[in-house]
């Protein structure tokens, strides 16, 4: 007996099927089976089927949000997170899909964990787990991983995230043979000989506090090269986590000049300035470093014009004794899957932005980067995020779900929040 | 603290703050209170018997996880003339050495209920870490590049006493500004107390933004920074961390940027030389300049007894024990 889910009275927000406003979703099986105008989906009548009828008056719907830098630290560090935890806390920031980075302790750089993880995703029925595996054999830069056969289990993307490939040759090589095995290459642009042992960004603060910098030509560099290589092979790649200016004009250009990149952003970037870090603040230290405002800025510019495709948290879980500690020796990062969703609603409030771009920036694009179904189309999995635009409501971080407090946004509120999300026509979470 | 500790004749109350992590905190108003209250424990330093009881009971624990014995032994001296009981921890010989992590530290030190707490350490933002978890004044000894606060201050007692002033004075700061934290202290405390500052050193040395974060005019060659000055400060290279990445060979750096006798005489006709010690004979200044009348360096040692009692006076609570009293002659 085929099982029905009708979704009404909302407000569906997804430029890819063309949808702004008013309209009705009809699930069946975990597959999305229609989509129009109130009134328009009529469930099959034959009275006989199993059909749950939600009603979403003043709230949004947009197809599923896909957070495509997602650090879940499994396997090797699961005192950080583990994908229990990881996918659940996605799922309460109203994330569907979760691309898990590789740079686990030991890498995913091999078929047997890639298909254990995800075979770890689809016993949990949380989020939906992605996996993302090595570009390079043990992440060191060198040699190639075997690409098919980790598609084959289930990979969907190759990054030697945490690492940048510095020999070029070897990138080169990885974006074509990536392309042909039919898995995003992804790339963590940061020039490590010119970053060296920086811990925030080179610069005012890092004078006055007498830290080692981080100069934003290290993003530079690293992201003219790839965008060279990009070009060179006419192949596709996607660089992670941009935090500066100049690296979002070099991303329009080559954009202009036709080079197949995309480019990725995270919330603390759009939000927060290197002053965060003046007290000494960890929860500030990540990398790339937190920059200027001329910096977030231009990345907000980025997003409004589309330069910048996607916006991803970077969720990267720390323990309190990695975190709490000597400055300079602090781990980098923070989390970040249970406010992405809340922070770029917020920035698209404050901007003007218009929703649908939204459903770009948090499902399209990352979807296309990473081949997988492109809004809410019939036959698509029924995967959906559903805003309630004015909940007021404040992250506690104490409270949630990862198994890492490291934010710098506890206590923050805010006036949006995901109240519902969707899996395979699943209601996984529901906080209306 | 107690509420605007004083006692002493003609000096107000100091109100600073529980930590004293960088000058960026203190107000003139504060650092004048500072360096007055150092002027009047300079004279209990001049006595035959020169204790004071102020402190009685206290203890002040030194955690140093850099080797620093000239600091070490001027606040150990400082606690002792004010009769604290001492403590002192070194990376050597502790457990900071056997991975204990920094917050096994702040634990185990808020365990043996310390008065006060001197930290130096080699990773900046250290003392400002421990100074939000204890109870205690945290005294700040020296963060890797950040700050040196009580080594600005001695700099400032030094030049006030040795200038009748430090007001619209022209100092110049000659070294390794990037990479200093007694120059960074040494920066904020001269702008604050209204000194004119020029800073000098190689351009690897320093770093841009100078001018508009502290106020100082920058000058890559020493000369024209020494001109006229009422006095320089000389800082120590650090030739273990720099293995010819900041410059090609100390040699080298003593050509260019070295004070010597020559340049001496650029500088006004009383202008002074000061350094943070220990001075690297040769290579900061010759020996003729170090021995010559117009190097302040070892009053400088004198002088930062002198700060150090000042604060540990001023910011350790003790209820009663008197104040020292001042030209009290014997
Ligand atoms: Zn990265």
């Amino acid at each position: 007996m085929p099982s029905h889910i009708l979704l009404k009275d909302g407000e569906i927000h997804d430029r890819a099927t063309d949808m702004r406003g008013p309209g009705e979703i009809l699930a069946t099986d975990g597959v999305i089976s229609k989509i129009g105008p109130p009134g328009s989906v009529v469930p099959p009548g034959d009275g006989s089927e199993n059909l749950t009828v939600l009603s979403l008056k003043g709230l949004l719907i947009f197809p599923g949000f896909i957070d495509m830098h997602v650090h879940l630290r499994t396997p090797g560090q699961e005192h950080k997170e583990d994908p229990e935890t990881g996918l659940s806390a996605a799922l309460a920031g109203g994330i569907t899909s979760v691309l898990a980075m590789p740079n686990t302790i030991p890498p995913v750089d091999n078929a047997c964990v890639v298909e254990s993880l995800v075979h770890k995703g689809e016993k949990l029925r949380k989020a939906r787990l992605l996996v993302s595996c090595a570009l390079t054999r043990n992440r060191e830069g060198r040699e190639l991983n075997e690409y098919d056969e980790m598609r084959e289990a289930g990979a969907v993307a190759a990054t030697d995230d945490g690492s940048w490939v510095r020999d070029s040759s070897v990138m080169r090589m990885a974006i074509d043979y990536a392309h042909t095995c039919g898995l995003a290459a992804l790339s963590h642009p940061e020039d490590t000989s010119l970053s060296g042992k920086g811990v925030v960004n080179e610069g005012r603060i890092s004078a006055r506090l007498g830290l080692a910098g981080i100069p934003r030509e290290a993003e530079e560099i690293a992201i003219y090269r790839d965008i060279s290589l990009s070009g060179l092979s006419g192949k596709p790649l996607h660089l992670c986590h941009l935090s500066t200016a100049e690296g979002v004009a070099l991303v329009e250009r080559a954009k202009n000049a036709g080079i197949p990149v995309t480019a990725e952003t995270a919330p603390h970037y759009l939000f927060l300035t290197e002053a965060e870090v003046a007290g000494y603040d960890t929860n500030a230290k990540m990398n790339p470093p937190l920059r200027t405002p001329r910096d977030v800025l231009a990345l907000r510019e980025g997003i409004r014009k589309g330069t910048i495709d996607v916006i991803a948290s970077d969720h990267a879980p720390h323990g309190v004794l990695d975190k709490e500690r000597e400055f300079a020796d602090a781990s980098f990062g923070i989390i970040g899957l249970e406010t992405i969703a809340a922070l770029s609603f917020e920035l698209f409030r404050e901007l003007g932005l218009p929703l649908d771009l939204l459903s770009e920036v948090l499902h399209a694009n990352p979807a296309r980067v990473l081949k997988r179904p492109v809004g809410l189309a019939p036959g698509n999995p029924a995967d959906i995020t559903v805003i309630d635009p004015e909940k007021e409501w404040t992250y506690r971080v104490a409270e949630g779900r990862s198994k890492s407090r490291n934010s710098p946004f506890d206590g923050r509120t805010f006036t949006g929040k995901a109240v519902m999300t969707i899996v395979d026509g699943e209601v996984r979470e529901d906080s209306r | 603290m107690s509420e605007g500790k004083t006692g002493l004749p003609g000096v107000p109350p100091a109100d600073l703050p529980k930590d004293l992590i960088d000058l960026d905190g203190l107000s003139e108003r504060q650092i004048t209170t500072v360096l007055d209250t150092a002027m009047a424990f300079r004279e209990v330093s001049e006595r035959e018997i020169k204790k004071v009881p102020t402190l009685r009971g206290k203890l002040a624990v030194l955690l140093f996880h850099e080797n620093s014995t000239r600091t070490r032994l001027s606040f150990e001296i400082a606690a002792k003339r004010l009769s604290a009981d001492t403590l002192a921890i070194s990376a050597s010989g502790s457990s900071m050495s056997k991975g204990e992590t920094l917050l096994d530290t702040a634990k185990n030190i808020l365990a043996m209920r310390p008065d006060a707490l001197v930290v130096r350490h080699s990773a900046s933002g250290v003392p400002k870490f421990l100074g939000d978890r204890l109870p205690c004044p945290v005294l700040n000894a020296g963060d890797g590049a950040h700050a040196h606060p009580t080594q600005a201050l001695l700099d400032l007692l030094t030049l006030r006493i040795h200038k009748g002033r430090i007001r619209d004075l022209d100092v110049a700061v000659v070294g390794d500004i990037a990479h200093s934290r007694v120059a960074r202290s040494d920066m904020v405390g001269l702008r604050k107390m209204g000194a004119k500052v020029r800073v000098a050193g190689p351009p690897s040395m320093l770093v841009p933004g100078l001018e508009e974060e502290y106020g100082v005019k920058v000058y890559d060659r020493i000369e024209p920074a020494v001109e006229g000055a009422d006095a320089v400060i000389m800082l120590r290279v650090q030739l273990e961390r720099q293995k010819g990445s900041l410059f090609p060979s100390s040699r080298e750096y003593a050509r260019v940027y070295g004070m010597n006798l020559e340049r001496l005489k650029l500088l006004a006709p009383d202008g002074v030389i000061l350094h943070p010690g220990p001075v690297n004979q040769g290579v900061e200044m010759t020996p003729e300049v170090f021995e010559s009348g117009r190097s302040l360096i070892l009053r400088q040692v004198t002088n930062g007894v002198a700060v150090r009692m000042a604060l540990l006076y001023l910011m350790v609570e003790s209820p009663e024990g008197p104040p020292p009293e001042p030209r009290q002659s014997r």
